[in-house]
């Protein structure tokens, strides 16, 4: 599964260091009560190309942390990966994707939506038995791509608004919506919350757990894939305001038809014209 | 840049200027045919220089001025000036344009390179408050296949795009930012703008 290059932008940016390990089982309901605590304090979300920054100041200094580690961590080593052939390249970026996707498959269910539901859990079940614990992605090449589901989705789709921009420690630009979702899913195992168990045996089931060093290693690949990306934003005059705005615009472009914000033919919020300036 | 090219700049930017004195209002609207038929054109040029199998630096220069053909870099340029352009003297605008064109024409110019080996497709045309919105899907190698929308008007009295949105990122957002970012860092010194612009 490969990615457009803004969408890798988000998607490595907001999980820089990514220092994810997977939490003990007994704190989903901890995570839960966290979540409905933080959303009873989201700032409100105004409409269109708006940005809610109260928090800009600390967010600032969050950037610049988040710069240097990408600079002096992520860049070298996505470089020195981008020297490996594609076949292992590909090989890690489609088993990380495939151990994410009983979590996307949860949520296109959560968000009432039953196509990305099957989407998701038939290309699990396709790329971890032919496509061999996900290394391969057969089930892309027969058309069954990911319908990409997060809980900060699930949330827009539930009516939750937006929140004020956020740039995480580590996991780059988010909101308070999505600082939520990534709380959410990071302690949500869907397989053993409905009680599925994966006609896997023990070993299978245990390399699947080994997600979170996968996704490090589908960051580093990608960070070296989109080098030029990241270097055009590093170099802006403001980088900060340059990340917040390509991130804030993405996601609501993803989540657009799927919540209230999305932007319709006739929404001149949207369509604003720059030649009304000129008169 | 060649001095043909910045003599076109100026040139439409007078244009845009004429029109604007004179007061025209933008009352003509670009047609859905004509917009998706500018968007076709332009995707032909991109493709048939991808095709030509020059050297990269000679194909960066093809693109440069593709972008400055089909865009209409003036408006561009006014638009991330933002509210500093009514400050601004009409010479210090009108070389501010011309220093942009050559930033912005090199800047989206070399993202047209990501196109190499791939190809973009226009899908649809649809009339929107600001002109037409031009649909476009582009097939790169090894990525799954993303839109990029062109806004397209002739409010300038020319048949140009003003803007492209990638995912929903938008240029003219981007723009903006950045100049007003490059101005804050130089005091807001129009005129240092104006000479660094070229060389970044």
């Amino acid at each position: 599964m490969t990615e457009s290059f803004v969408q890798a932008l988000c998607h490595i940016v907001s999980r820089l260091p990514s220092l994810r390990i997977r939490p003990p089982r007994t704190g989903r309901l901890a995570a839960l009560a966290c979540a409905a605590v933080l959303l009873s304090g989201c700032s409100t979300a105004r409409p269109g190309t708006e940005i809610n920054d109260p928090y800009e100041p600390v967010n600032r200094q969050v950037h610049a942390f988040n710069k240097g580690f990408d600079q002096s961590i992520l860049d070298p080593a996505g470089e020195a990966v981008s020297y490996l052939p594609d076949i292992v390249k590909d090989g890690i970026v489609n088993f990380s994707d495939n151990a994410g996707l009983p979590n996307a498959a949860a949520n296109s269910l959560l968000q009432g939506d039953v196509k990305g539901t099957v989407r998701n859990s038939l290309r699990f079940i396709l790329n971890t038995t032919v496509g061999v614990l996900g290394f391969f992605d057969p089930a892309g090449r027969i058309g069954v791509v990911e319908s990409d589901a997060d809980f900060g989705e699930t949330l827009a789709v539930w009516g939750i608004a937006e929140g004020a921009y956020l740039e995480l420690p580590g996991l780059g630009p988010s909101t308070e919506r999505d600082a939520v979702g990534i709380v959410v899913d990071f302690f949500f195992d869907p397989l053993q919350m409905f009680g599925v168990q994966p006609p896997l045996n023990d070993t299978t089931s245990e390399l699947l757990e080994t997600d979170t060093i996968a996704q490090v290693g589908e960051i580093i690949v990608e960070r070296g894939k989109f080098d030029d990306t990241f270097d055009s934003v590093w170099e802006s005059a403001d980088s900060y305001a340059q990340l917040r705005l390509i991130y804030l615009q993405n996601r609501r472009y993803e989540l657009s038809g799927t919540g209230p914000q999305a932007a319709g033919p006739t929404d001149e919020d949207y369509y604003f014209d720059p030649y009304e300036d000129q008169q | 840049m060649t001095p043909l090219l910045s003599r076109r700049a100026v040139l439409a930017h007078a244009a845009a200027a004429a029109i604007l004195a004179a007061g025209a209002p933008a009352a003509r609207a670009v047609g859905l045919a004509e917009a998706q038929a500018l968007v076709d054109r332009l995707v032909a040029d991109v493709n048939a220089v991808i095709a030509s199998g020059k050297s990269e630096s000679r194909m960066l220069d093809d693109f440069e001025r593709i972008f400055e053909a089909y865009a209409d870099v003036p408006t561009i340029a006014r638009y991330s000036l933002g509210s500093d352009a009514r400050s601004a003297s009409r010479a210090q605008l009108a070389a501010y344009t011309d220093a942009f064109s050559t930033y912005i024409a090199r800047k989206y110019g070399r993202r047209f390179r990501e196109f190499i080996g791939g190809q973009i497709q226009v899908v649809t045309a649809r009339n929107v408050p600001n002109g037409v919105e031009v649909e476009t899907t582009a097939i790169l190698v090894g990525e799954a296949p993303f839109r990029v929308d062109f806004w397209v008007s002739d409010a300038s009295g020319r048949t140009k795009f003003f803007n492209i949105i990638i995912e929903g990122v938008n240029m003219l957002l981007s723009e903006r930012t950045e100049i007003q970012a490059m101005l804050d860092q130089r005091g807001g010194d129009i005129d240092r703008l104006i000479a660094d612009l070229p060389q970044v």
